[in-house]
């Protein structure tokens, strides 16, 4: 087999085993040296993100993959001596596992390039970078996993990761009591999800998601399966910082370095892609789905507007920007949660799909904007040594390449057009509008008033007179930058990009559960 | 759908960023014509600069308005509602766990007698 047709027929496993391998060997190569180090960091970054741009045309070409681990062919799912049963761990590659895959790939990039500046002289940087491919390991394997004990692992991956990474600059112990906060509330929450998994094994005797729901749906959904959903759906809320449980979110991404608070945003996003697939594919078949996209519905529209109103009240920018994370994620729970709460009924297919497709949309956007948003922050710190905005002020006379950066992140998270954040706005306006106006009403009243908070930022740390006399931060760090500014104008000027080749297949991948559970239990030759 | 056609079409009317850029941009010309047919023999530099109430500032003052003080008539309009969210960020992990644990015993109580199946 020529190494190509290698790498297209083993594309799952290699998402998940390249920067694993990369994680571990990370610190023995430090020994021959930083560069090295960090060409070597990149260079499986890099990897991996083609690896997902693979995956992604792989389900837009051939439609669902599945990839069993240890099974010849590996298409295998359903051995025939297994009693019908998906014996191996199974990964279940569909659009919205792709699309998940993707955005974890592409910030771990953009955050490893950006990290060779702005980590350049802290110690133990080996550590640093081992942990970014340990959390980019985590995320992947959440999104491309069919087998929900394995999602598990993964999740507690990339909570240890992350949380080793919020305390990477210590900043006299705040950072570490920060770390300890989102270490805390994530093993209690992984907790819940483990009580969760044997509750659904006890009864199914399965681990495979597509097996849990076919069994699920056969025998009825009965008061176990009921404590199982709430154990999850809750749990996985309150990882992607839904309000009222996303206390630990300013916490860890305040104190956490301006890259890692990036990519911090990426894995709350795994943990909300979690929430959809439990939602549509495990219980979407059984649970009523009115329900469940209704409680998606009330925690959106919560952390919309106590994200954005507890935001204008902060002067540390990283908290700021934090809470503005809470807030938008609102958004993205309104948009699929409409979806949800329609499915099955003719207002999903009048509005309902249309609104997942936006908060699908919101995903990326967010990942994009509000990375940016975080590596100005980081850039910002980086050169005046304070995240108070208080003490800032005429940054743009001498920080001008950052400015830009932080207006284009500005103008995009507070929906002004053309840029990418406008696109998946007016996508969840009009079609939540129809279900209820209150709805669309509320999200436009917290963009404008996430536009007067970054408004503020602006002014705070960029206008005014000079008061730092500093230089520019290095290029690798606008390098990182730029590459999130160029796709935020792209997915705004041309949006059906994202939506024609990401956005659609996500949607109607989540929409479609009996897709999924064919895929992996009709045997999968 | 041809991804780079930029029109995308919601349930209620379409956008089109292009068509926005387009208009834009001849609102920039349109308001530059009009700047450059302006007065001439304008006084320069007195424009961009800082006065209170039509004096310049003391020399040394700080003309730049800190971040703490933007936005304070609505945090003033809204004090109640942010007294409230100040009792409830208290930073304490006792409390996050807390409302954690909170949420899913109601969230299991609303599931069972009101739904969910």
């Amino acid at each position: 087999m020529n190494p190509w047709d290698l790498i297209m027929n083993n594309a799952p496993a290699l998402a998940i085993a390249i920067p694993l391998l990369g994680a571990f060997v990370t610190p023995l190569i430090n020994r021959a040296g930083r560069k090295a180090m960090l060409v070597w960091v990149i260079a499986v970054l890099a990897f991996t993100e083609f690896i997902a741009l693979l995956l992604v045309y792989q389900v837009n070409t051939y439609g669902i993959q599945v990839y069993v681990f240890g099974a010849n062919p590996h298409t295998l799912t359903v051995p025939p001596d297994s009693g019908g049963i998906p014996v191996r761990i199974i990964f279940t590659i569909d659009g919205m596992s792709a699309f998940t895959a993707l955005i974890s790939a592409t910030l771990g990039l953009v955050v490893g390039i950006y990290s060779v500046g702005s980590e350049k002289f802290q110690t133990a940087q080996e550590k640093f970078f081992a942990l970014l491919l340990l959390l980019v390991v985590g995320m992947m394997g959440m999104a491309l996993t069919g087998d929900i004990f394995n999602f598990f692992v993964f999740l507690e991956i990339n909570s240890l990761a992350a949380a080793a990474l919020v305390s990477y600059h210590l900043n006299k112990g705040k950072a570490v009591e920060a770390a300890f906060k989102y270490a805390v509330v994530s093993s209690i929450g992984a907790l819940m999800i483990l009580f969760a998994i044997a509750i659904l094994y006890g009864e199914y005797d399965a681990l495979n998601m597509a097996m849990i729901a076919q069994r699920m749906y056969q025998t009825g959904f009965s008061t176990y399966d009921m404590i199982a959903m709430t154990l999850i759906l809750v749990t996985l809320a309150m990882k992607c910082g839904a309000v009222p449980m996303h206390y630990w979110v300013p916490d860890g991404y305040g104190e956490a370095p301006g890259g890692t608070s990036a990519i911090l945003v990426v894995a709350s996003q795994a943990s909300l892609y979690g929430l959809f697939r439990m939602s549509f594919t495990v219980f979407g078949l059984s649970a009523n789905t009115s329900s469940l996209g209704w409680f998606m519905i009330i925690l959106g529209l919560l952390s919309m507007f106590i994200g954005v109103t507890m935001a204008f009240l902060q002067h540390d920018i990283k908290r700021l920007m934090a809470y503005h994370a809470v807030s938008q994620t609102g958004y993205m729970l309104l948009g699929v949660g409409v979806g949800l709460a329609t499915l099955g009924t003719a207002a999903f297919n009048q509005y309902g799909l249309y609104a997942m497709e936006g908060g699908i949309f919101h995903i990326i956007n967010h990942a994009l904007y509000k990375g940016l948003l975080f590596l100005t922050a980081g850039a910002i710190i980086y050169r005046v040594g304070t995240s108070d905005l208080n003490k800032m002020g005429g940054l743009a006379h001498s920080m001008k390449f950052t400015a830009v950066f932080f207006l284009i992140g500005a103008f995009a998270i507070a929906g002004i057009p053309p840029f990418n954040g406008f696109a998946s706005k007016l996508m969840i306006y009009e079609s939540v509008y129809q279900l209820n106006p209150f709805l669309a009403i509320v999200a436009a009243i917290v963009s404008m008033l996430t536009l007067a908070s970054f408004l503020k930022v602006f002014h705070s740390a960029f206008l005014g007179p000079k008061i730092y006399d500093v230089k520019e931060v290095p290029k690798s760090m606008l390098f990182a930058m730029s590459i999130l500014a160029f796709f935020i104008i792209l997915f705004g000027i041309f949006p059906n990009i994202a939506i024609h080749y990401l956005v659609a297949p996500a949607a109607h991948a989540l929409a479609n559960p009996l897709g999924y559970i064919t895929k992996v239990l009709g045997g999968g030759a | 759908m041809n991804p780079l056609v930029p029109t995308i079409t919601t349930p209620s009317g379409v956008w089109n960023p292009l068509v926005w850029l387009m208009v834009f941009l001849l609102s920039l010309i349109i308001a530059l014509i009009i700047y450059m047919r302006g007065e001439k023999t304008r006084k320069k530099g007195m424009q961009a600069g800082v006065f209170f109430s039509g004096d310049r500032p003391p020399e040394g003052m700080d003309a730049h308005i800190a971040a703490h003080n933007i936005g304070w008539g609505f945090m003033e309009a809204l004090r109640p509602y942010y007294r409230a969210m100040r009792k409830m960020h208290t930073g304490i992990i006792n409390d996050y766990v807390g409302w954690f644990l909170g949420i899913l015993a109601v969230m299991l109580i609303i599931f069972l007698f009101w739904g969910g199946a």
